[in-house]
């Protein structure tokens, strides 16, 4: 309990750090942001808009210090203020919209690639030097080294171009409107494919070598030995006593891709228009849309954080070891 | 009576691409139910090779070229998966060297040793608990302690839960690898005492195997003394203790210091003596046997020169 108390407050100092850097980055930067977005809008924003900017960004004058805890008072509660690009929705509807479809494709890859890359690993350690440990992982180290996104064109390209047997873009199509319907479910899922393949592909191969490299450094420990002596069945001593120790590398890495998933794969979700937060972060920094840039930034910032805390929840059950000290 | 083990000429080679090292050679001994029998020798003289190709333990690239292993009667070596999977703790258990590394750290100790029920018995999950509690208590740890981790035990008390592992089947042999390496003085006598008890309660014979031969000597009723893989001298402890035949094993009781008696000079182990083209074991008074020992080279004399 103490352990995840202590994680809880790192995590908590991390947020807030994270949050004034927010507030600061518009102070920094040379030249006044709402000048600079009232010239390129060409004066289409009215007054009341120009003050709610200044307000955002912390640039209406007055001390430092009240626009820091006005500032911050406005982030607890979810007002990021209003979208320019997206003028008059405000930045937190603009998140919203675009937060599930990034971590639905983040999530599926993800998880595809940890699931698939462990167990290749697994099996690859367990029959060390076989024909799964030969091939699949000079194939998969090679499909890696190719960028994502450039994965990504190609089977577009091919699959959807050339053969059009998968949707070109959007992560449904026009016309349908979201709703728990299976027709609706299929159509989403065929849009996901591609992108999530891409991703996957990519990664797959780290998955598979880092646990295949852990497994046969397990595979030595004497423990292994003693479980083959007390004669339990080789699918219960590699699952759950290789597997499971090999295992926690593994789950601290899952924690640092992470950050990969609510950042969205930016490129992926340019290449197949998906309507992500890569994507719109893209069109934020194009519109020098700062109150959404700002939203975005910290709302990657909080899921990060908050996916680590689950990581370190997980690893907690996993690894007695860490709970005490 | 008819051994519980009989190793017959059992020869074990570490083959590699440029050579190939015999890792044990020409080695043969028996056990009798009920025995211990202890295994002396230096560090890689072969005793773990031993220890493990009895449970065909030995991975690559060890290999069992030669001989056979016979366990009350059944061809060790012949066995199929399946076959040798049960036999495996249920007729011959193991204690490793390392105390520390047995148990796997993310796993309740109790459910390392429920597992072997589970395994053996197809005992549901709860009675294989309840058993594994029986078992701490069995070695004086409070059965409440099924649900610690192995890092929350003392070295001594993970050997225990090893020892208490090991008698879960009330096997017909014990073979002990070095079962006290990394514990202090005073934990490594009650793990003694632990093992003597146990042994008097379940009657099962042992192979003892120790480089410390003042433990060995303390704990086995016959004793052979390996070295490069040979064994050279296999003899009841007593008449070992009182007048080691072997060259070596000469060396090796002189490595240690006796505590009463007049003070000796201690030597150190074989120095500047190698042993080669040891012959096989001849039986020199009854039980005693020593291999002929006239082949030694004295490469001491050869070093002082220089």
């Amino acid at each position: 309990m103490g352990f995840i108390l202590r994680r809880l407050g790192f995590y908590l100092v991390a947020f807030w750090a994270s949050i004034t850097l927010n507030f600061m980055l518009p102070r920094l930067m040379p030249g006044d942001p709402v000048t600079r977005m009232l010239s390129r809008s060409q004066q289409r924003l009215d007054p009341q808009q120009v003050e709610s900017l200044q307000r955002l960004l912390g640039v209406e004058g007055g001390p430092w210090w009240q626009e820091y805890f006005a500032y911050i008072g406005r982030v607890f509660t979810g007002d990021f203020g209003v979208s320019i690009s997206r003028f008059p929705t405000p930045v937190s509807e603009v998140i919203a919209a675009q937060l599930p479809w990034t971590l639905l494709l983040g999530a599926v890859s993800l998880f595809l690639a940890v699931v698939i890359g462990n167990l290749l690993g697994i099996l690859a350690a367990w029959r060390r030097g076989g024909a799964l440990d030969s091939v699949v992982p000079p194939l998969l180290v090679f499909i890696g080294s190719f960028p994502y996104f450039w994965l990504a064109m190609g089977s577009l390209y091919v699959f959807g171009v050339t053969l059009g047997i998968s949707p070109l873009r959007h992560a449904f199509s026009v016309g349908l409107t979201p709703s728990w319907d299976l027709t609706f479910i299929f159509d989403v899922a065929a849009h996901l494919i591609l992108p999530a393949l891409s991703i996957v592909l990519v990664s797959i191969g780290g998955w598979m070598l880092g646990m295949r490299n852990t497994m046969i450094s397990t595979n030595a420990e004497d423990y292994i030995l003693m479980a083959e002596a007390k004669g339990l069945r080789p699918r219960r001593i590699m699952f759950n006593y290789a597997a499971r120790n090999a295992l926690l590398p593994s789950v601290t890495n899952i924690g640092m891709s992470l950050g990969f998933i609510v950042g969205g794969a930016l490129l992926t979700e340019v290449v197949f228009a998906y309507p992500g937060v890569g994507y719109q972060l893209l069109a934020a920094v194009q519109g020098l849309d700062y109150p959404l840039m700002q939203g975005l930034f910290l709302t990657i910032t909080a899921a990060v954080l908050l996916a680590n805390f689950l990581v370190d929840l997980v690893y907690v059950r996993l690894d007695p070891r860490v709970r005490v000290g | 009576m008819r051994p519980v083990l009989d190793i017959e000429s059992l020869t074990v080679e570490y083959v590699s691409d440029e050579r190939s090292v015999r890792g044990a050679d020409r080695v043969s001994l028996q056990i009798a139910p009920g025995e211990i029998l202890g295994l002396a020798g230096e560090s890689g003289c072969g005793k773990s090779t031993i220890a493990h190709s009895i449970m065909r333990l030995l991975k690559d690239p060890a290999r069992i070229t030669h001989g056979s292993i016979r366990f009350d009667g059944a061809d060790v070596l012949a066995m199929a998966p399946d076959e040798l999977r049960s036999w495996r703790w249920r007729q011959v258990a193991m204690v490793f060297q390392s105390a520390m590394n047995s148990l796997s750290p993310v796993m309740r100790i109790g459910d390392q040793l429920a597992d072997v029920f589970t395994t053996h018995e197809r005992m549901s999950k709860r009675a294989a608990s309840s058993r594994a509690a029986e078992l701490l208590e069995l070695v004086g740890i409070p059965a409440a302690r099924i649900h610690a981790y192995p890092h929350q035990l003392s070295g001594g008390q993970r050997q225990r839960v090893v020892i208490a592992m090991a008698c879960a089947l009330r096997p017909r042999l014990l073979i002990l690898d070095e079962p006290t390496t990394a514990l202090d003085v005073v934990v490594q006598q009650e793990i003694l005492a632990q093992i003597r008890q146990l042994q008097a309660e379940l009657g099962f014979a042992v192979l003892f195997i120790t480089h410390d031969m003042s433990l060995m000597l303390e704990l086995s009723d016959r004793i052979g003394v390996m070295y490069a893989g040979r064994i050279v001298e296999l003899a009841p402890a007593a008449a070992l203790r009182r007048e080691p035949r072997h060259d070596y094993t000469q060396a090796l009781m002189g490595a240690f210091p006796p505590i009463t008696g007049p003070r000796v000079k201690l030597t150190g182990l074989g120095e500047g003596v190698r042993f080669t083209s040891i012959g096989d074991l001849a039986e020199v008074a009854p039980g005693h046997f020593v291999a002929p020992a006239d082949t030694t080279e004295i490469l001491f004399a050869k070093e002082t020169q220089r």
